[in-house]
């Protein structure tokens, strides 16, 4: 059940529908794993190509395309492939999966099993963050319904495809998320994220057999594209940016939430659905996809050239809200976890509060993202406590530059691109906060603190 | 080599290069005399890729797109397409037409901005550190860093002065968590004890709870440690390293030979640690095999040579030893822990003596399966080979002792070797006139009619031939104690005293006869054997029952890899 009015709801159409349970009772008097029992006499090469055609993105944060990520999976090998769902949903101001787990469960297991078969996959892993162990246990229930019922286990429903899902919770770290680190983690391991190459998942993955890693939103969105066609799928939102996204808002709007929505722009989503900024504020900026991603900065203006050679010329509230606009507008859609910082949040304040997270957050296994983002930390921190110095607008930047690009994994770009982001497009305000934060030889305990962690 | 199909073409800097299918780029700029510096990528580990500092700009021969075909420049060449960030150089095996450039802008600013990175929370403590002098941090520091800091927030605090183990003691401000030692133990040592936790920056290497890193490989996790963090307990705060003098050598723990440097200053060892050998021990070694230069000072060592329990000067010893050899129906106990050219003149000596029997001691342990075999005499091909025996030794001197009981043999010569431990009685040993040549007292030396002091392995140069029939040097590193004699030179001049013949007594004038009378020592000699030694034909031995089970044929556990 649509919240707003605009909302196109797909994946959590029935979610916040009165009287809808997690069971699967309640998910097969809804048309549930109708599209299972299809899928199961279908051609498992076709299912493949549907999801392919339909131009299915991830919607984990990166926005790889789904179908081109199956047919990356080493089949030569003759190992087993597994299918690994990413439920480890932990960027900050990111709550979709939740939703689906909570209050769906079983489109997510319809969605794995689905793509389970038509990949073939051996067997299928929910890693699901150690935070949510209520959905953890929705979801063993719903295996076990599923199971009683013949959709999940030996021979599914009859078609000679056998495959079993198991929940795994995570180990409540944020780079448990990133596929690679999940996989160590799956593994028992610590959550170090692995080199790549040699470790790409689809040919050296979970125990080094050939692994899919995708979103739990991507997963239900299989279902669905089975069900409609890949080419009525298609046919929402704008090429190469089909099907809906969960939007989650949050920060200084009158209607924070999750909303699920396709074809709108950025504006329509924060003014129009969630009501604009607070009573007596505006909006000062804008972080699209989790706070990872680059700022947009309000009342700047996006301008370029799109794919075709047309010209743009964009205010924030006309971004197109999908993966190729807010990347023309030079950012990420991310995992869709959108931050609205409205005229009360100092920039260089917000930025040390991402700062605490991250250095805490990282794995600490590769030199840049491990020294550099607790250096960051300490930076702003510092700053924020009243001895900053002219100089650290400069130091916070280059710091910044020297991380990017140069980690195991994506974690270093999601330290340095706050950081970049934050100081382009606000960097009068750093120097003012700089100037107005300067009072050095202050009291030092907070500092000396953090060097402790202990 | 590898066959020649194998080889693939790559371009670093400009140069062109081939290399064997499956090199990384470190190895392959090493070819070219480049170093791509680095701290987690070690040759014997699996590739961890985490320290960032061999950060390269790579590039492939770029393909159309739509056509497949080769993109050409104008010239004809291949257009190279650089990627748009570094890439590491450990973890970029070789593949056709690659292109790196180690010495790029960005890759020095790589090398800059990881220096940076390492040093900022990194104590700086080297005038106390027992890694300074040999230290890869202070190393690239000095030639990679910025020489400023801009640092000025408080160093994160973490644990000092841990004992890891009974020889290995941590300091986890200096680790720059390269892993290097947690794979060691992982991979090689197949003792998984080693960990981090923690996260980020505050990161901290540890031993598992109720864990400890003891095992007989533990301080090769100090030969690796790129930085002070892993100390050795001996070693620590001893002698600052770069007075140290290092004199390549051989372990003689085993009949694996592993291959050692010795370091010593002023007549004082204070360390040995692993020579690389990759067709012998890799770069490892065992901490048992480092104890042993602590023999050279040892509380029971020799040092004077004695005739009836007193005192004399070694030409006298020397003098006496030939007289009472000269009783005849001698028996010479010889050693495994000989040298070759000891148990060659020991052999000449066995001749002109007519020596009654020529026996060794044999010692067996257990085989670890990496580098303790099961032979813990180092040389007992060499005595083989030398034709000092020519049956596998036994443990106990049994048929020696009959024949002393028979009166079959009155005096008897014994190397290095302790008659007693060896299976004779107290009574067998007082029915026969004793003349002991070894290095440190025993119940033998006690009872010997005449004791010459030897000199021990570290004292002498000399060859030791391993369980792979590979002849290996061992080098002089500190001179002996006064009243001690060269084993070979108290041999030699022993058996010139026997014969009519001049006997060589140096290791050097001893090849010229060794590799005159036997073939298998043709076209050597003790100066032009390389340093990693030469394997010779040990077939005509191939017959006997040699115990050696798994030891030196240790694999590694490798990284996975993807199909073809």
């Amino acid at each position: 059940m649509a919240i707003h009015p605009r909302e196109k709801r797909i994946i959590l159409k029935y979610a916040d529908e009165p009287g809808y349970t997690p069971d699967i009772d309640c998910y097969m008097r809804h048309g549930g794993y109708v599209m299972l029992k299809k899928a199961v006499g279908m051609d498992k090469q076709m299912i493949c190509d549907e999801v392919k055609n339909s131009q299915l993105r991830g919607r984990g944060g990166a926005g790889f395309p789904a179908g081109v990520k199956w047919s990356f999976v080493d089949r030569k090998s003759g190992k087993p492939v597994y299918m690994v769902c990413n439920c480890d949903e932990s960027e900050p101001g990111t709550f979709k999966d939740r939703q689906i787990v909570h209050k769906d469960p079983h489109q997510l297991i319809e969605g794995i099993m689905i793509s389970c078969f038509a990949t073939d996959c051996a067997k299928a892993f929910i890693y699901i963050r150690e935070e949510m162990p209520k959905g953890a246990k929705i979801l063993e229930q719903a295996i076990k319904e599923a199971k009683e019922k013949n959709f999940v286990g030996d021979d599914i429903l009859g078609s000679g495809y056998s495959c079993d899902i198991v929940v795994h919770r995570g180990a409540a770290a944020y780079i448990c998320g990133e596929e690679t680190g999940l996989i160590e983690s799956l593994e028992g391991k610590r959550a170090n994220p692995r080199i790549k190459p040699p470790y790409f998942p689809a040919a050296l993955g979970l125990y080094m057999c050939p692994t899919i890693v995708n979103n739990v939103e991507t997963l239900c969105n299989v279902k669905h594209i089975l069900e409609m066609g890949a080419e009525e799928y298609a046919k929402i939102g704008r090429p190469n940016n089909t099907g809906t996204r969960i939007w989650c808002v949050s920060g200084g709007v009158k209607r924070p939430g999750y909303y699920e929505v396709a074809g709108i722009t950025l504006g329509e989503l924060v003014y129009d659905i969630c009501g604009g900024p607070k009573e007596g504020r505006t909006i000062k900026a804008i972080i699209p996809g989790g706070s990872s991603m680059k700022i947009l900065k309000n009342g700047e203006r996006f301008k370029g050239k799109d794919r075709d050679g047309n010209e743009y010329d964009w205010g924030i509230e006309d971004i197109p809200l999908d993966y190729d606009g807010i990347a023309a507008a030079g950012s990420m859609s991310g995992s869709g976890g959108m931050m609205v910082l409205d005229d009360s949040v100092e920039i260089p304040v917000a930025l040390a509060n991402l700062m605490a997270f991250y250095s805490h957050e990282s794995c600490g296994q590769c030199t840049p993202c491990r020294e550099g983002s607790l250096w960051l930390k300490k930076i702003t921190t510092r700053m924020v406590h009243g001895e900053a110095r002219p100089e650290d607008v400069d130091l916070l930047r280059s710091v910044a530059d020297q991380i990017e690009g140069r980690t195991i994994c994506a974690f270093g770009f999601a330290v340095a691109w706050p950081v970049q982001s934050y100081l382009d497009k606000f960097e009068d305000e750093f120097r003012e906060f700089a100037q107005r934060h300067n009072h050095l030889g202050g009291d030092r305990t907070a500092a000396k603190e953090l060097a402790c962690n202990h | 080599m590898e066959d020649k199909d194998n080889l693939i073409t790559v371009n670093i800097d400009g140069h062109d290069l081939q290399v064997p299918a499956g090199t990384n780029m470190v190895e392959a700029a090493a070819m070219l005399r480049k170093e791509i510096p680095h701290y987690c990528y070690h040759p014997k580990l699996s590739i961890a890729g985490n320290c960032r500092m061999c950060l390269v700009e790579l590039g492939m021969p770029g393909r159309d797109r739509a056509t497949g075909e080769p993109m050409l420049n104008e010239d004809g060449s291949p257009k190279i397409m650089w990627m748009p960030g570094p890439a590491i150089a450990c973890g970029t095996k070789a593949a056709p037409g690659m292109h790196i450039k180690t010495d790029s802008p960005k890759a020095l600013e790589s090398r800059e901005a990881i220096t940076e990175f390492l040093l900022i929370n990194h104590p700086l403590d080297c005038p106390i550190c027992d890694q300074a002098g040999e230290c890869t941090l202070q190393e690239f520091s000095s030639k990679h860093g910025r020489g400023y800091s801009r640092f000025i927030e408080e160093k994160n605090v973490k644990p000092k002065r841990t004992r890891l183990g009974p020889r290995v003691t941590l300091d986890d401000e200096r680790c720059v968590l390269c892993s290097r030692c947690i794979r060691f133990c992982d991979e090689i040592a197949n003792d998984s004890v080693l960990g981090f936790t923690d996260r980020g920056s505050y990161s901290t290497l540890t031993c598992f709870p109720g864990k400890e890193l003891a095992n007989n490989y533990s301080l090769n996790t100090v030969d690796i440690c790129p930085v002070g963090a892993l100390t050795s307990t001996d070693f620590r705060f001893k002698m600052r390293v770069w007075f140290l003098t290092e004199i390549n050598s051989i372990d003689f723990e085993t009949s694996v030979g592993t291959n050692t440097v010795v370091s010593a200053r002023e007549g004082k060892i204070y360390r040995v640690t692993p020579r690389r050998n990759d067709e012998v021990n890799d770069t490892w070694m065992t901490d048992s095999g480092r104890e042993l230069y602590k023999i050279v000072e040892a509380e029971d060592r020799l040092t004077a040579c004695s005739v009836a329990g007193e005192e004399t000067a070694a030409t006298e010893a020397i003098v006496k030893a030939s007289e009472t050899l000269r009783g005849g129906k001698t028996a010479i106990v010889g050693s495994g822990q000989c040298s070759v050219e000891e148990q060659f003149a020991l052999k000449a000596l066995a001749k002109s003596l007519d020596a009654v029997s020529v026996d060794l001691v044999a010692r067996y342990g257990e085989d670890d399966g990496l580098l303790m075999s099961v032979d813990r005499n180092p040389n007992v091909r060499g005595a083989l080979m030398t034709g000092l025996i020519d049956t596998l030794p036994e443990e106990r001197l049994e048929d020696l002792g009959s024949k002393i009981d028979s009166g079959e043999v009155r005096t008897v010569l014994s190397v290095k070797e302790d008659l007693t431990e060896a299976g004779l009685s107290e009574e067998q040993l007082s029915k026969v006139d004793i003349v002991f040549l070894g290095t440190h007292r025993n119940a033998t030396s006690e009872k010997a009619d005449v004791v010459l002091a030897g000199l021990t392995q570290f004292e002498k140069s000399g060859t030791v031939i391993n369980q792979q029939f590979r002849i290996q040097k061992f080098n002089r590193v500190v001179p002996g104690p006064r009243g001690c004699i060269e084993d070979l030179y108290a041999l030699s001049t022993i058996a010139a005293n026997f014969s009519d013949e001049k006997f060589p007594s140096t290791v050097g004038s001893i090849w010229k006869q060794l590799a005159g009378e036997n073939s298998q020592f043709s076209e050597l000699s003790f100066q032009s054997l390389s340093d990693q030694g030469q394997v010779l034909d040990g077939s005509a031995f191939e017959h006997l029952p040699f115990r050696e089970g798994k030891s030196l044929h240790f694999e590694p556990k490798r990284e996975a890899v993807a199909a073809e």
